[in-house]
């Protein structure tokens, strides 16, 4: 199981001194906290992108290609990547590019963004956002999996013999997550593509992660990937820690209350219970983690918010020194216990590339399934009447 | 066959409140007339002041906490609702629209809903068809014709045009609507998938060109 951290790269105000990092500050922050996350014993480092204040990451691989110029053994991943906004030809070539730099070092999480106006500064409009995912990711596939592609969709120009550069390292292309805090569609499609699944998790009430992720394994076996208890889960995670729980409670009240997406409104204590957010001793935050497992079943990917809603970068390094010598450790060794060995890992590029053949298969008979559900699915819709039009076919 | 079950919302603010003396005697009415028409009712009462704190911590956070859960489940999963708010500034309290504010708008779609607001006078009396039907049209809920609207001096007057009269007639009407459409009304599930989208042209299956 891989355990690592997922940064936003929100810059806000600390609560208990009233200032900001610059900009530039927290650009080299978010590029410490990476280096330490290998140097504590972490396997992952993720990065969310974002196209508007108060956060900073808007070009992700640029700071994974430096980050990853600084590691040796660090995962390097995305918390999301827009599939919406973004053209798949960049993305494909983007992400192909970091793989190369990193030596295969690369994931990627697909997401839809949380602001609705990238929609339109991308030219494009948010009431699509389930057919941008669904059309941009069949398309990034494309490119990836065949070596020249004849693509013609609704979103982009169409393109002719079209060849993405570089070619995916070892003919294997990175792993790909897909995220989504509250759509059933986005887990569908990481089941019909045999993707992982993320769930944001920290944001909404355990039983509404536990349905989603129960969807998504349900799915992956309906499409013939495995058995649903192989299906690839990632979780978020929240936590803030110290020797002492009260201290721990103490130090973080004022930075919770004045969050940017909860302050100002449920009360810590509410959403701690409410939420996977933990606040207190190692101890508590190993009890809670494990407790994850009993409502999504043994999973691949942990990874923690530990940087945000304004807390000090030094802060944020003693934090990782607690995650990697005291709570880390205790998790591997404890969700090692009963777990299935027929329960995959969270696949490393040596994995993609030994597999790469079976993957391109499955990708196909899940295709069969899906045209075969969707004959169904036609057969049973009473038919038009004469004359009438039901096409949503924009060509 | 089943209870038929009836959901009493009220928005009022003050203890005691007018607004939860209508609802009630609007739920009664409604109970009653479905008893004349042989069903069994079961009615459950909700005092959005009770949850005005979880009302705020959901429009912030983006999920309701359990007692909120709860409570729009009672609403939204019923076979009528009697929703009541105080006339504020010429509409809806705040609380009432932020309660409906939080809720999954096609969650309301095909609910009866008898409407009733009280105010300081009966110059108000329209917020029934200027404020709350429209936004009950907007949620595809299946408004009763008469709503009742109680200005204070209606809790003294009787007679065939008195509060009285007016309950029984919007009862009456609302519990036809509720009998036509309990136990056919979808269950919600947020977790469906729409078929149609996912494996139409651009869906999962293709519907783009392969080279």
């Amino acid at each position: 199981m891989q355990f690592g951290i997922f940064s936003v790269g929100d810059v806000t105000v600390d609560p208990t001194t009233g200032t900001a990092p610059t900009e530039g500050e927290r650009i080299k922050a978010i590029l410490a906290i990476a280096q330490k996350a290998e140097e504590v014993g972490l396997d992952v480092f993720a990065l969310g992108e974002h196209h508007n204040p108060p956060f900073v990451p808007s070009s992700p691989t640029t700071m994974l290609g430096w980050i990853a110029a600084k590691t040796q053994r660090l995962q390097l991943s995305t918390a999301t990547t827009l599939i919406t906004t973004n053209d798949p030809v960049k993305i494909a070539e983007d992400y192909a590019m970091l793989q190369h730099v990193a030596d295969g070092r690369v994931d990627l999480t697909l997401g839809r963004g949380n602001t609705g106006p990238v929609y339109p500064w991308f030219g494009k409009d948010i009431r699509e956002g389930i057919p941008l995912a669904l059309e941009n990711y069949a398309l990034l596939r494309r490119l990836w999996d065949e070596e020249f592609v004849d693509w013609e969709g609704r979103f982009r120009t169409p393109l002719q013999g079209f060849q993405s550069t570089p070619r995916p390292l070892d003919g294997a292309s990175p792993f790909v997550w897909h995220g989504s805090i509250r759509s059933p569609q986005i887990a569908e499609q990481a089941a019909f593509y045999g993707d992982g699944f993320f769930a944001n998790h920290i944001f909404w009430p355990a039983s509404h992660t536990a349905q989603m992720v129960r969807l998504y394994r349900q799915r992956f076996e309906h499409y013939g990937h495995g058995a649903a208890d192989q299906a690839i889960v990632g979780l978020g995670g929240q936590v803030f820690m110290a020797k002492n729980s009260q201290d721990a409670v103490r130090a973080f009240r004022p930075y919770f209350d004045n969050a940017p997406v909860y302050g100002h409104g449920p009360s810590l204590e509410d959403f701690t219970s409410q939420t996977p957010l933990t606040v207190g001793s190692p101890q508590e935050v190993i009890d809670k983690t494990l407790g994850f497992r009993d409502y999504v079943g043994d999973y691949q990917r942990q990874l923690f918010l530990m940087d945000h809603a304004g807390l000090p970068l030094k802060t944020v390094l003693e934090q990782l020194d607690l995650l990697g010598e005291e709570v880390v450790p205790v998790l591997r060794a404890e969700f090692a216990k009963n777990r299935p060995a027929h329960v995959p890992d969270a696949p490393t590029h040596e994995a993609l590339v030994a597999t790469a053949g079976r993957r391109t298969e499955a990708r196909e008979r899940a295709r069969g399934i899906a045209e075969a559900d969707a004959e169904r699915h036609a057969a049973a819709q009473p038919k038009a009447p004469q004359g009438a039009s039901f096409s949503r076919q924009a060509r | 066959m089943a209870a038929i079950r009836l959901t009493v919302l009220s928005g009022g603010l003050s203890q005691p409140s007018s607004s939860r003396l209508l609802a009630d005697r609007l739920g009664e009415a409604a109970a009653s007339a479905l008893r004349d028409r042989g069903h069994e009712v079961e009615v459950t009462a909700i005092e959005l002041r009770d949850l005005a704190r979880e009302i705020t911590d959901n429009l912030l956070t983006g999920f309701p906490a359990p007692a909120l859960d709860r409570a729009i489940a009672d609403v939204t999963g019923a076979d009528g609702l009697i929703a009541v708010t105080p006339t504020f500034s010429a509409s809806f309290s705040g609380l009432f629209k932020s309660f409906v504010d939080v809720i999954e708008p096609e969650r309301f779609a095909r609910l009866p809903v008898l409407m009733g607001a009280t105010g300081g006078s009966a110059r108000h009396s329209l917020v029934l068809e200027h404020a709350l039907r429209p936004l009950f049209s907007y949620l595809k809920a299946e408004t009763a014709p008469t709503g009742v609207y109680a200005a204070s001096e209606d809790w003294a007057a009787g007679g065939a045009t008195g509060l009285q009269h007016r309950l029984d007639r919007a009862g009456a009407e609302f519990a036809a609507i509720v009998e036509r459409n309990a136990g056919t009304r979808p269950a919600w599930d947020p977790f469906a998938l729409d078929a149609g989208e996912l494996l139409g042209p651009g869906g999962l299956a293709g519907g783009t060109s392969h080279g």
